[in-house]
C-alpha cells in the first residue's frame, strides 16, 4: 500500500479504495471516492447500503480495515475524531439533555482561546443563521424536532469545519418541514461555503439539494455524478431502478456500428442505440431502460412518429400534475409498463381497455450488458 | 371484573399489613414505660432513648459501620462503574462470562461467602479487622452496584459521547461534561443501595471483624440480654426511619435515572 | 449502542473488578473446596486428602436432618411466598394504575430495613411473654401463653416468609408486566374467558418471572443463618447454623468447609432442576 501523506488537495476529501466488515459483512467495499471542496454532496443508497458507515469513517468514528482517508490533503487514518477538521450531525442530533441551548451551540468553543464575551458572540452569530433568535435559554427538553435540528447544525457550524457531515439529517421530521428544510439547508451551505457531505435514502433529498450525488449499493458506490446526470445517464441497472421509475426491456443485439448499436425488441421493434448511452462491459444481452415519462402516446387519427408501438390500456391513475397509465405489449404479456403524461391537455387521454399507440425517442434510452 | 377487583384489593391490604405490622411494634415498645415487651401497655417513655446515649459499644460499632459501609459503597461503586461501562459500551472476548462471574455474590448464600472469605484469609494469615470487612462488602455489592450503573448507561445515547468527541473534547472532557453528569442519578443510587446493604449486613461482618463490631454485630450480641430489649427496640426505631429516609430518597435518585432516556433520544423518532 | 471496534479497551475496563473477583470469589471458593479435602486436629490443618468430611456430611443422621431439614423449609417457605406473592404481583400489574409504583415501592421499603431486627421482632412477637401471648392473655382469649408459637421450624418458615415476600413479588410483577396486553385482546376475541385466559396465557407467560422469584427466595433461605438461631430453637435450626459452629466451636474447619460445598452442590443442583423444568414446561406451549 502506497501511502502518501499529501494527496489531491483539489478535494477535501479524499477516499482511496476503503474497506470496512462488521462480523464478516463487507460493510464498504473497496470505495474510492473524491468530495469537492465547496459542494453539496449527498450519498444515496438504501438502507444498509454502507453510506452512514463511509460518512463515519471520514469523521473518525470508524476506522477503515484497509484503505486511505485524506481529509485537506493531509492523511488522518490515525487522527481521531476530536482532531479532525469535520463536524457532524447526527441522526437523532444528539442535543445534550443536560444543557441548554447556548451551552449546546458553545460546546465546541470550550476548547479554544476564545473568552466568554467571543464566544457569547459567536454563539449568537450561530443562533442567527439557524433562524434560532432568542433560543440561547430555552431547555434542550423544550425542543421541537426542528428545533433540535437546527441547534445541533448551528452547534456544528460554529466550528466552522472544512466539512458539514449529516446522518439523514431529515429523516425525523414530518414531510412538510422536511420540504422546507431541504430548501433552508442548501440555501445555509450556499451561504457559509462549506462543503457538505450528507448522507440520504431519499432520492428527492438528494436530486434537490445536491451538486453531487454518490449512489451506494451493497457497499459500492455505482455511480457519482451531477443529479441531472444521475437521473438521465444513470451507470447501472439498479442505479436506474433506484432513482425515479424505469421500464425496462429485454433486447436481441443486432449489429454494432461506430457510434451505435442496434437492437431489437419483439413489441418495440428494432432500437438504435447511442453508444454513449450503453452501459457496462460487452456481454451477450442488452437491457434497455426508458423513463415513463419518455413514453408519449400517439393522436387516433394523426401521423404516428417514427418509434411507434402498439399497447392496451390496463391501469390509469389521476395524480394532479400527471396521469399515470399501466399498458400491456402483446398477447402474451402481462407485465405492465408504465407511462406518466404532464402535459395532459394536450394529450389523448385513453381509458381503461383501450387500444393505443406509444412513441418515444432513440436517444432518451438507456441500455445495459447482461449476462 | 369489579368484583375480582375488590378481592385483589383486599388480599393486597391484607399482606402489606402482615407486612408492616412487626414493625410497628418497634416504635411503640420503644417508648413503653416497660422493661418487658409484652402488652398490656405501660405508659409513654423516652428512657430507652437516652439509654442508647450512653452505650459507648454502641457508639463504637455505629462508628465502624459506618466507615465500613461508606468505605465498601464507594468501592463498590467504582468497581461497578468500570465493569458496566465494559459491559454497555464494548465488545471483547470472554464478555459474557467475566461479567457473569463477577455477578456470582448475588445468588451465592451468605454464609458460603463468609466461610470463603473467612478460610482465606485465615491462610494468607492476615489480620481480621474492619477491612476485611470492608473487602467482603464490596465483593457483596459490586453486582449490585454493576446492574444499576449498567441501567444508567443503557440510558446514556452513545450519540452523545460521539457528539461530544466530534466537537473537539477529549475522552476525558466527555466523562467530566457528559457522561458524569448523565450517569450521576445511577451512581448515586448504587451509592446508597451499597450503603444500605453494608450498614444492615450481619453474617459476613460476623464472620469477619475481629474485635471491632459493627452495629448488627453489636445487636446481635445484644440479643442474650433480656434488660437490653427495650433500648434495642429504640435503637430499631432509630434504624427503622433512617432506611425509610434513604430509600426515598434512592427511589426518587431512581426516578431521575430514566429520565434522561427519554430526551437523547429525540421527541420526533419513530 | 457500542463503540464498535472489537476492543480491547473493554479489559481495560474490566481488569481491575474482574481481578478483585477473582481473588475475593474464585480463590476463596476454590480455597474452601481444597479445605474440604483436609482435615483439623484442634488447631493445626493436617494437608493430606481424604473424603472423611465429605462422609460425615452426607451419611451422619445429624446432618443428613439439618440438611433434609434446611431443604424442606426453604421450599415450603419459597411455595408459600410464590403462593401470596402471584395474586399481589397481578392486582398491581393488572389493577394498579397509575400507582403501580407507589404500590411497589411500598411492597420493597421493609427490605431496606435491618433483616435482623425483623427477625428478631419475630421473636418478641411469638416468645412465651411476647407480644401475641400477652396480646391474647390481655384481651382474655387464653389463660396461658401459647408455647408452640416459638423455637421450632413453623416459627422459622413464618419469619423467612414475612422477610422475603417482597422478593417474590417483583420478580413476577416484572413478568406479568411484560405480557402484551393486547394478546390478552386478541385470545378474548378468540373466545376465552377470564379463567382459561389464565391458564392458556397469563401463566405460561409469567412463569419466567415464577422461576426467578423462586431462585431468589431458595437460595438465601437455605442458607439463612439468622432466623433459625433467633427463632427456631433446637428443632428449628439449619445447615448455616451447624457450619457456624463447625468453623467455631468445634474448630472443624474442613467440615465445615465440606459442609459448605455441600450446601453450594445442594443448591446448584435445585437452581439447575428449576431452570430446566421453567424451559421444558414453556416448550410445551
Amino acid at each position: 500500500m502506497n501511502k502518501k501523506n499529501i494527496r489531491n488537495p483539489e478535494k477535501i476529501v479524499d477516499l482511496i479504495s476503503i474497506e470496512k466488515s462488521f462480523d464478516k459483512i463487507r460493510a464498504v467495499n473497496n470505495v474510492s471516492l473524491g468530495i469537492k471542496e465547496g459542494e453539496f454532496f449527498s450519498l444515496l443508497g438504501p438502507s444498509g447500503c454502507g453510506k452512514t458507515t463511509l460518512l463515519r469513517i471520514i469523521a473518525g468514528f470508524e476506522k477503515p480495515e484497509n484503505g486511505d482517508v485524506f481529509i485537506n490533503g493531509k492523511n488522518v487514518n490515525s487522527v481521531e475524531p476530536n482532531n479532525r477538521p469535520t463536524n457532524m450531525v447526527f441522526q437523532n442530533y444528539a442535543i445534550f439533555p443536560h444543557l441548554n441551548v447556548s451551552e449546546n451551540v458553545g460546546y465546541g468553543l470550550r476548547n479554544t482561546n476564545l473568552n466568554k464575551d467571543e464566544i457569547a458572540q459567536k454563539i449568537e452569530e450561530a443562533l442567527n443563521l439557524v433562524g434560532l433568535e432568542g433560543y440561547h435559554k430555552r431547555a434542550s427538553s423544550a425542543l421541537s424536532g426542528g428545533q433540535r435540528q437546527r441547534v445541533a447544525l448551528a452547534r456544528a457550524l460554529i466550528l466552522k469545519p472544512r466539512v458539514l457531515l449529516l446522518d439523514e439529517p431529515l429523516s425525523a421530521l414530518d414531510k412538510n418541514l422536511r420540504e422546507q428544510m431541504q430548501f433552508e439547508l442548501r440555501q445555509l451551505q450556499k451561504s457559509v461555503g462549506i462543503t457538505f457531505v450528507l448522507v440520504t435514502h431519499d432520492q428527492t433529498e438528494a436530486l434537490t439539494m445536491s451538486d453531487r450525488v454518490g449512489v451506494m449499493f451493497n457497499g459500492k458506490v455505482d455511480q457519482v455524478a451531477s443529479p441531472e446526470e444521475i437521473y438521465n445517464k444513470p451507470q447501472t441497472k439498479r442505479v436506474a431502478s433506484f432513482i425515479g421509475n424505469m421500464n425496462f426491456f429485454e433486447t436481441q443485439y443486432l449489429e454494432k456500428n461506430s457510434k451505435t448499436i442496434s437492437v431489437c425488441h419483439k413489441d418495440l421493434g428494432n432500437i438504435k442505440l447511442l453508444k454513449s448511452n450503453i452501459f457496462g462491459d460487452d456481454k451477450s444481452k442488452l437491457t434497455i431502460g426508458i423513463r415513463p415519462e419518455n413514453f408519449k402516446i400517439n393522436n387516433k387519427n394523426g401521423k404516428k412518429q417514427s418509434k411507434s408501438f402498439n399497447a392496451k390500456v390496463v391501469e390509469k391513475s389521476f395524480m394532479g400534475d400527471t396521469m399515470l397509465y399501466g399498458i400491456n405489449l402483446g398477447e402474451n404479456d402481462h407485465h405492465t409498463y408504465r407511462i406518466s403524461i404532464s402535459d395532459i391537455k394536450n394529450t389523448p387521454s385513453p381509458n381503461i381497455g383501450e387500444e393505443i399507440s406509444v412513441y418515444f425517442q432513440e436517444d432518451d434510452i438507456v441500455a445495459y450488458f447482461e449476462e | 371484573m369489579k368484583k375480582s377487583n375488590k378481592i385483589f384489593k383486599v388480599i393486597v391490604i391484607f399482606f402489606l399489613v402482615f407486612l408492616y405490622a412487626p414493625a410497628l411494634l418497634l416504635p411503640i415498645f420503644s417508648f413503653n414505660n416497660s422493661k418487658v415487651i409484652s402488652f398490656p401497655l405501660s405508659g409513654f417513655s423516652t428512657i430507652w432513648f437516652e439509654e442508647l446515649l450512653y452505650e459507648n459499644t454502641l457508639h463504637n460499632a455505629l462508628f465502624n459501620s459506618l466507615l465500613i459501609a461508606i468505605s465498601s459503597t464507594i468501592l463498590a461503586t467504582i468497581l461497578g462503574t468500570l465493569v458496566a461501562r465494559a459491559s454497555t459500551r464494548y465488545i471483547f472476548y470472554g464478555k459474557k462470562i467475566s461479567i457473569t462471574f463477577i455477578l456470582v455474590p448475588l445468588i451465592l448464600p451468605e454464609i458460603i461467602l463468609g466461610v470463603c472469605l473467612l478460610t482465606v484469609l485465615i491462610q494468607l494469615g492476615l489480620d481480621l479487622n474492619l477491612w476485611s470487612v470492608v473487602l467482603g462488602h464490596t465483593l457483596l455489592i459490586t453486582p449490585f452496584s454493576t446492574l444499576i450503573m449498567v441501567s444508567a448507561f443503557n440510558n446514556l445515547d452513545i450519540s452523545l459521547e460521539e457528539a461530544s468527541l466530534d466537537l473537539g473534547m477529549s475522552s476525558f472532557q466527555t466523562f467530566r461534561i457528559i457522561i458524569l453528569p448523565m450517569v450521576s442519578p445511577g451512581l448515586i443510587s448504587s451509592l446508597l443501595i451499597g450503603f444500605v446493604i453494608s450498614l444492615d449486613e450481619f453474617i459476613i461482618a460476623f464472620f469477619l471483624t475481629g474485635v471491632e463490631p459493627t452495629l448488627p454485630v453489636y445487636i446481635w450480641s445484644q440479643f442474650r440480654f433480656p434488660a437490653k430489649l427495650p433500648s434495642t427496640m429504640a435503637l430499631g426505631t432509630i434504624l427503622l426511619i433512617v432506611s425509610l429516609i434513604l430509600v426515598s430518597l434512592f427511589e426518587y435518585f431512581r426516578r431521575r435515572m430514566e429520565l434522561y432516556n427519554y430526551y437523547s433520544v429525540g421527541l420526533d423518532q419513530n | 449502542m457500542y463503540f464498535s471496534e472489537h476492543n480491547k479497551k473493554g479489559w481495560r475496563l474490566l481488569g481491575v473488578p474482574f481481578i478483585f473477583a477473582i481473588f475475593l470469589l474464585a480463590v476463596p471458593i476454590a480455597t474452601m473446596t481444597t479445605l474440604s479435602f483436609w482435615t483439623q486436629d484442634y488447631l493445626t490443618l493436617i494437608k493430606t486428602i481424604t473424603l472423611d468430611n465429605y462422609k460425615q456430611a452426607w451419611f451422619q443422621p445429624v446432618f443428613q436432618t439439618l440438611f433434609a431439614r434446611s431443604l424442606i423449609i426453604s421450599l415450603t417457605v419459597t411455595f408459600i411466598t410464590i403462593l401470596f406473592a402471584f395474586p399481589i404481583a397481578y392486582y398491581i400489574s393488572f389493577y394498579g394504575g397509575k400507582r403501580k409504583a407507589l404500590w411497589l415501592f411500598l411492597i420493597t421499603i421493609p427490605f431496606w430495613t435491618s433483616y435482623l431486627l425483623r427477625m428478631f421482632l419475630w421473636k418478641v412477637i411469638l416468645g412465651y411473654n411476647g407480644v401475641l401471648n400477652s396480646f391474647f392473655e390481655w384481651l382474655g382469649v387464653i389463660t396461658e401463653p401459647l408455647t408452640f408459637l416459638l423455637y421450632n421450624s413453623n416459627a422459622v418458615v413464618l419469619a423467612l416468609v414475612h422477610g422475603w415476600a417482597p422478593f417474590a413479588i417483583l420478580p413476577i410483577f416484572v413478568s406479568l408486566e411484560k405480557i402484551d396486553r393486547s394478546l390478552l385482546e386478541a385470545s378474548n376475541d378468540l373466545g376465552d374467558n377470564n379463567l382459561s385466559q389464565f391458564f392458556r396465557i397469563i401463566l405460561p407467560l409469567s412463569m419466567p418471572g415464577v422461576i426467578g422469584a423462586v431462585l431468589i427466595i431458595f437460595i438465601p433461605c437455605i442458607g439463612d443463618y439468622i432466623t433459625p438461631k433467633l427463632v427456631g430453637g433446637p428443632e428449628g435450626l439449619m445447615i448455616a447454623n451447624m457450619i457456624q459452629v463447625q468453623f467455631s466451636k468445634a474448630n472443624n474447619a474442613p467440615l465445615a468447609a465440606a459442609l459448605s460445598v455441600t450446601s453450594l452442590l445442594i443448591v446448584g443442583i435445585i437452581s439447575l432442576l428449576f431452570v430446566f423444568l421453567n424451559r421444558k414446561y414453556l416448550r410445551n406451549y
